[in-house]
């Protein structure tokens, strides 16, 4: 009894939840259109969002194309098909490990201090008090960092693209002794335009995911250092759930539209 | 004190209730607050004092009841058709709720600069004005997180009062402050409704400020208005309950221990 009650609370809980992104997409989008955009707070939060994860989507993008490269190497080398390391790795970055792994770490360091924020905001009343100063704050709070994140999270996927790809190919060649020009032929022969696309495309997405989650967990956090704790916490939970179920179903409706 | 003559209400509540989770905080609030005059709210702690404040601002909107500010019926409008109304009033948070992202001079400028069309000259003297005013003088380049909780709370009044609007509403504005600063923001919440003739509601636990600024006091007890009248009446009462509040006698239904 206890436990279906509990299922039932959750399930509840992630009615709730939806509803509530739904409506601050909405307020964001209604934003968007009714007032200026206040192009401080958005530097700001480009520089927060996109610049300052510049050094973690390096990292992250050029160590799983080094690793991912040697690991299709070493499977490789016994069919004889090491000059076909060099496409599988760039496809991968490019489709998913770029655009997925790059979302995790944005969704671990940015939606969480965009969570911690606000839901800090909201318990010493800085966000009743900016309601009281005239300012409505969807539009000064959210929508500088929703098209902060909107112009830093394509960036960030072809960054981490890049960084993977660059990295595949330095094991593998420098590394591993995969011939260079087998392994550049290839990989430019076989990647096309519409598999870079598809990583941008996700990333855009699962950008607005980060977002819609970080704040609105910030927003409606409950009181007390817990309330602060729990909402950034679920913030990166929730985030990396959904992106990897959104994934998924991006991954089929895109291959639909853009086939390999 | 400083009395006024009784004027049409800029505030008026009419039987307003609210509900935080179980507890029914507000059971049916009825109050009038005058142009220019200087409301004192006291009541026990969780009262709903601050409860009330916020419905005065349309911060929080009643589950029964009316709140009119002018001839606006806040519990009718949504949060931006509240907007233009909020530009008529400043609040004085418990703790302040300075902005950590901004300075104490950008916390203070804040509402001129949401206001639009102000050279940021005289934004800046206005800035180095107001602050002069609350004693903290040439504290503009500092961070909230360098201040005390008093002077924290100095620069939230700064802020609330740059703007001048037609209405305050201060929350405990004296709690945590030394009896010198609280006698002087005592001061200045007389100055401000003075000379510029702003209306005030003050919710205090503090008697003395009670006293000295008050036009009138409305008591807030078990979620009503139990009395409203000029403060001399009020601190003199004989009634038990009023009594037992304004000279803080506990009995054993207080007992904490």
């Amino acid at each position: 009894m206890r436990y279906s009650q509990q299922l039932g609370s959750r399930f509840m809980g992630m009615v709730r939840a939806s509803g509530q992104i739904v409506f601050l997409f909405q307020d964001i989008v209604r934003c968007l259109f009714r007032y200026r955009i206040r192009l401080g707070l958005l530097l700001r939060q480009i520089d927060f969002i996109g610049g300052k994860s510049v050094p973690v989507v390096i990292i992250t993008g050029s160590f799983i194309g080094a690793v991912f490269a040697a690991q299709t190497e070493f499977q490789f080398k016994d069919l004889g098909l090491s000059s076909g390391v060099g496409p599988v790795v760039a496809i991968a970055m490019c489709r998913e490990l770029g655009p997925v792994l790059c979302a995790l770490m944005i969704a671990g360091r940015v939606g969480s201090a965009m969570a911690a924020e606000l839901a800090t905001m909201k318990i010493t009343e800085q966000i009743d008090a900016l309601r009281a100063l005239a300012v409505y704050p969807t539009e000064y709070l959210i929508v500088p960092r929703f098209i902060a994140m909107l112009v830093s999270m394509p960036i960030l996927v072809g960054l981490a693209i890049l960084c993977g790809i660059g990295a595949g190919y330095f094991v593998a060649v420098h590394v591993l002794q995969v011939p260079g020009v087998y392994y550049w032929n290839n990989t430019v022969k076989y990647t096309h335009a519409k598999d870079i696309s598809i990583g941008l495309v996700k990333g855009f997405f699962f950008g607005i995911i980060i977002l819609l989650v970080g704040c609105n967990k910030g927003l409606t956090a409950s009181e007390g250092a817990e309330g602060v704790g729990l909402a950034t916490t679920e913030a990166v939970v929730d985030s990396f759930i959904i992106i990897l179920i959104a994934n998924f179903f991006f991954t089929f409706l895109l291959n639909s539209i853009l086939p390999s | 004190m400083s009395s006024n003559p009784p004027s049409s209400p800029l505030v008026r509540l009419v039987g307003v209730e609210k509900k935080l989770g179980r507890q029914r905080v507000l059971r049916g609030v009825d109050l009038e607050i005058r142009k220019g005059e200087k409301m004192v709210i006291i009541g026990r702690s969780g009262g709903g004092k601050s409860v009330l404040l916020k419905h005065i601002l349309g911060l929080m909107q009643p589950d029964a009841g009316e709140v009119w500010f002018g001839n606006h019926n806040l519990a009718q409008l949504n949060e931006e058709q509240m907007v233009p109304l909020r530009k008529e009033t400043g609040m004085l948070f418990q703790n302040g709720a300075l902005f950590d992202s901004l300075t104490v001079g950008e916390n203070v400028a804040f509402p001129l600069r949401e206001k639009g069309g102000i050279k940021e000259e005289e934004i800046e003297a206005e800035v180095a004005r107001a602050l002069k005013i609350v004693d903290l003088p040439r504290q503009e380049s500092k961070w909230p997180s360098e201040l005390s909780g008093g002077m924290r709370k100095r620069v939230a009044l700064a802020r609330a009062a740059i703007a001048r609007p037609a209405l305050m509403l201060y929350d405990e504005p004296t709690s945590g402050l030394d009896p010198i600063v609280a006698d002087s923001i005592n001061k200045l919440m007389i100055r401000l409704g003075d000379e510029l003739h702003m209306t005030s509601v003050i919710v205090t636990h503090d008697m003395v400020s009670a006293r000295e600024v008050g036009d009138r006091i409305a008591m807030l007890h078990e979620g009503r208005i139990y009395c409203v009248d000029e403060p001399k009446a009020v601190l003199e009462s004989q009634d038990p309950i009023v009594k037992r509040f304004v000279n803080g006698i506990s009995d054993a239904s207080d007992a904490i221990f």
